[in-house]
């Protein structure tokens, strides 16, 4: 083989090399990060919409729930829970409303993002419904009650008997045209 | 030009188009070396701005922004213009004269890889002018201090980190090409030179993780200007995935800086010694064995983010695992002193201290490694001073002492051995008054890349601050004394400068003719 063909063949399967990983770290990399959250609960990410399957409720059990709310830099809104906790037996399905204010005067759209802690028992918390689903359009100075209806797993780890819910409201209205359209 | 490379005797219009269209490697060793040279100087402007903003407590100088601008700019200008082009320039000086071959394999390419780098730094430099500042999120740039709260001029750097991708990866496939294509009949693998050897295994990691840095900066510049989220929580991306793709890229990338070095040491121990190097090819493995454990640790950078035990752990004792290579390779080199017939010339005494502050600065490395213990150390100045020790007395020692090594054989003119110890021991004692106080510091809690402290830290820093300036000092000795040698330098026309070298690289004249080993050379 001539000493080009041997050149050409180390540049194509160096630049073929590069190319990959250039790839796995943009196309591979981030969902492999969201799958490895996913599997573990890390990062305390909830699971999405959750059907209500017929489970006895675990009244021999209680677990207190608390709820913490918090906006992202510059977000005005004023945003919080009704209540700072509520005990609930695991299989119960309870129903909580967070609080929404736009208290300036251009309408706005919030996105919620939830985190949950201790992080291994993100599977155990369902939600049924929840205002974090969606985005959250509201007119200026508009003000919500945004409901979320949650249920423990009866098969919370023993030992866990406080979990803390964590929203963080984000100010979405640059990236979220459609929902101010729709005020 | 057949006859050899036009001069400036030939009209500056012929010179200047030497060097701009260029394909020699030794010319284009040259500029690499010379453009890091002008970048180490540019970064080491930065770094005096910090010094002495620090020297007392409280604002003096500059404002707090610019400080922010500084810190970043320094370490971006030091890792990617200064240390690696100088080592990219080392590679394509020594390479081809080590393994015998007449050139690079890819001479254009190499070419093109060197002059995109004079425009990648020109536009990084440029955002300092320009409003709102140039980048002021560290040399990490941990989104979303670099996405969402980053100044305007943010697209400009992450274009000028594409250049510098760009032309990292050309200059590697080149390196990789010319070793595998082009050595000299008879020299195997396990006979090539250590340098050559530590640049391969270097180059391999470069193609691997330089296009890594890219994708991050590529996601960065996508949820910046097209509507991306992979680092904004509030789309549903998360920042500690920046984290995990920039370390990805970064831990390798200290690796990337560090294994030449280790190459340009395991040269000259041997030739001031006299004799061969201890444990060749545990060297070569234990290089091998560094690369590919650079890979699997780089959460070790992000202990403090949140992470399960069994992760700190992972990480922790796969961190501590490194230190095994590093340590036969440290041990070889101090074999290799033991019993020698020692002299002290000037890469000499760079070499020890190298091997010396090297070993320092890869225990602090152990410290830091603890993650119990990291969530004291993490961000503070016992990092900075831990990362000095290795790059500084690392990489920057080690290209100092490769400059003397070689300066005989690149221009035919022997430094000032006097003048070359002076500096080594103006850098020696600087390097150590900078860098030793920062531990201090660091372990008393004072956090890194803010421009003011608190005054239980004033002592210790104005210290640092006046081994910073004798630091800075001794590069502008270094300047004077490499342009002093090929100015007025004592002529040397012997072959083999230092009479206990081996290699290819001292069968040529020195200087070095323009073309060297047109013929292959027999390798015994």
């Amino acid at each position: 083989m001539s000493a080009d063909a041997s050149n050409r063949r180390v540049v194509v399967k160096s630049l073929f090399g590069a190319a990959g990983m250039f790839a796995f770290a943009i196309f591979i990399l981030p969902p492999m990060y969201d799958l490895f959250c996913e599997i573990t609960g890390l990062g305390g990410k909830t699971g999405d919409a959750y059907t209500a399957v017929d489970v006895r409720v675990d009244t021999s059990r209680e677990v207190r729930v608390r709820f913490v709310a918090s906006n992202n830099a510059s977000m005005p809104w004023i945003f919080k829970p009704e209540k700072d906790s509520v005990v609930v037996h695991p299989g119960e399905p309870t129903e909580i409303t967070y609080f929404a204010h736009n208290i300036t005067d251009e309408d706005m759209v919030s996105q919620a993002i939830p985190s949950l802690v201790p992080n291994n028992v993100a599977d155990y918390f369902h939600k049924t419904e929840c205002f974090c689903f969606e985005n959250q359009p509201l007119a200026a100075g508009d003000q919500a009650d945004l409901k979320l209806i949650f249920i423990i797993d009866p098969d919370l780890p023993e030992g866990v008997n406080s979990v803390t819910l964590s929203y963080t409201i984000f100010d979405i209205t640059d990236r979220a045209a459609d929902p101010i359209a729709q005020l | 030009m057949a006859h050899g490379p036009a001069t400036l005797a030939d009209g500056w219009r012929a010179y200047i188009s030497r060097w701009v269209f260029t394909t020699n490697h030794k010319d284009i060793g040259t500029l690499y070396l010379w453009f890091s040279f002008a970048m180490f100087l540019m970064g080491g402007a930065f770094a005096m701005v910090i010094r002495a903003e620090l020297f007392q407590p409280g604002m003096q100088l500059i404002r707090p922004e610019f400080f922010n601008q500084m810190t970043t700019m320094h370490g971006l200008v030091m890792v990617f213009g200064a240390i690696m082009p100088a080592f990219v320039g080392l590679a394509n000086w020594m390479i081809p004269l080590m393994i015998g071959a007449p050139d690079m394999a890819l001479p254009r390419m190499n070419n093109l890889s060197f002059w995109i780098l004079p425009f990648a730094f020109a536009i990084l430099t440029s955002t300092l002018f320009m409003e709102g500042g140039g980048p002021n999120f560290g040399w990490t740039f941990y989104a979303p201090l670099s996405t969402t709260y980053a100044p305007e001029s943010v697209n400009f750097f992450i274009f000028a980190i594409h250049i510098m991708g760009a032309s990292s990866i050309m200059g590697s496939i080149n390196i990789i090409a010319t070793v595998m294509n082009m050595r000299a009949p008879g020299m195997t693998y396990m006979k090539m030179p250590l340098f050559v050897w530590t640049w391969v295994i270097t180059a391999f990691l470069l193609v691997a993780v330089m296009p890594v840095l890219a994708g991050a900066v590529t996601m960065m510049l996508m949820d910046i200007n097209f509507g991306t989220s992979f680092f904004d929580a509030a789309g549903g991306g998360d920042p500690v995935l920046f984290q995990h793709v920039f370390w990805f890229f970064g831990h390798p990338e200290v690796y990337i800086i560090i294994l030449p070095a280790f190459g340009v040491v395991s040269q000259i121990i041997p030739t001031f010694s006299r004799k061969p190097l201890f444990g060749y090819s545990s060297m070569v493995y234990a290089t091998a064995a560094i690369a590919f454990l650079s890979f699997v640790v780089w959460a070790h950078h992000m202990f403090t983010v949140g992470m399960p035990i069994a992760g700190e752990l992972y990480f922790m004792y796969a961190t501590m695992l490194i230190a095994v290579p590093t340590g036969v390779k440290v041990f070889n080199w101090i074999t290799t002193m033991y019993k020698g017939s020692l002299t002290f010339e000037t890469p000499m005494l760079f070499s020890i201290a190298f091997v010396i502050l090297f070993t320092f600065g890869g225990f602090t490395g152990l410290m830091l490694s603890i993650a119990a213990a990291d969530m004291q150390y993490h961000d503070t100045y016992f990092v900075v001073a831990h990362f000095h020790y290795v790059m500084v007395a690392g990489a920057v020692f080690s290209g100092t002492a490769a400059i003397y090594y070689w300066l005989p054989k690149w221009c035919g003119k022997m430094y000032n051995e006097t003048m070359g110890q002076v500096q080594f021991w103006v850098a020696f004692i600087g390097f150590n008054i900078a860098f030793m106080p920062q531990h201090f510091l660091g372990l008393a809690g004072m956090p890194r890349r803010y421009a003011d402290y608190g005054l239980q830290f004033a002592d210790w820093n104005m210290v640092s601050s006046i081994g910073a300036f004798i630091y800075g000092g001794a590069q502008i000795m270094l300047l004077y004394n490499v342009i002093a040698t090929i100015r007025n330098g004592k002529p040397t026309t012997e072959e083999k400068t230092w009479e206990g070298a081996e290699g290819l690289e001292w069968t040529v004249p020195s200087p070095a003719p323009y073309h060297t080993f047109a013929k292959p050379p027999e390798f015994k």
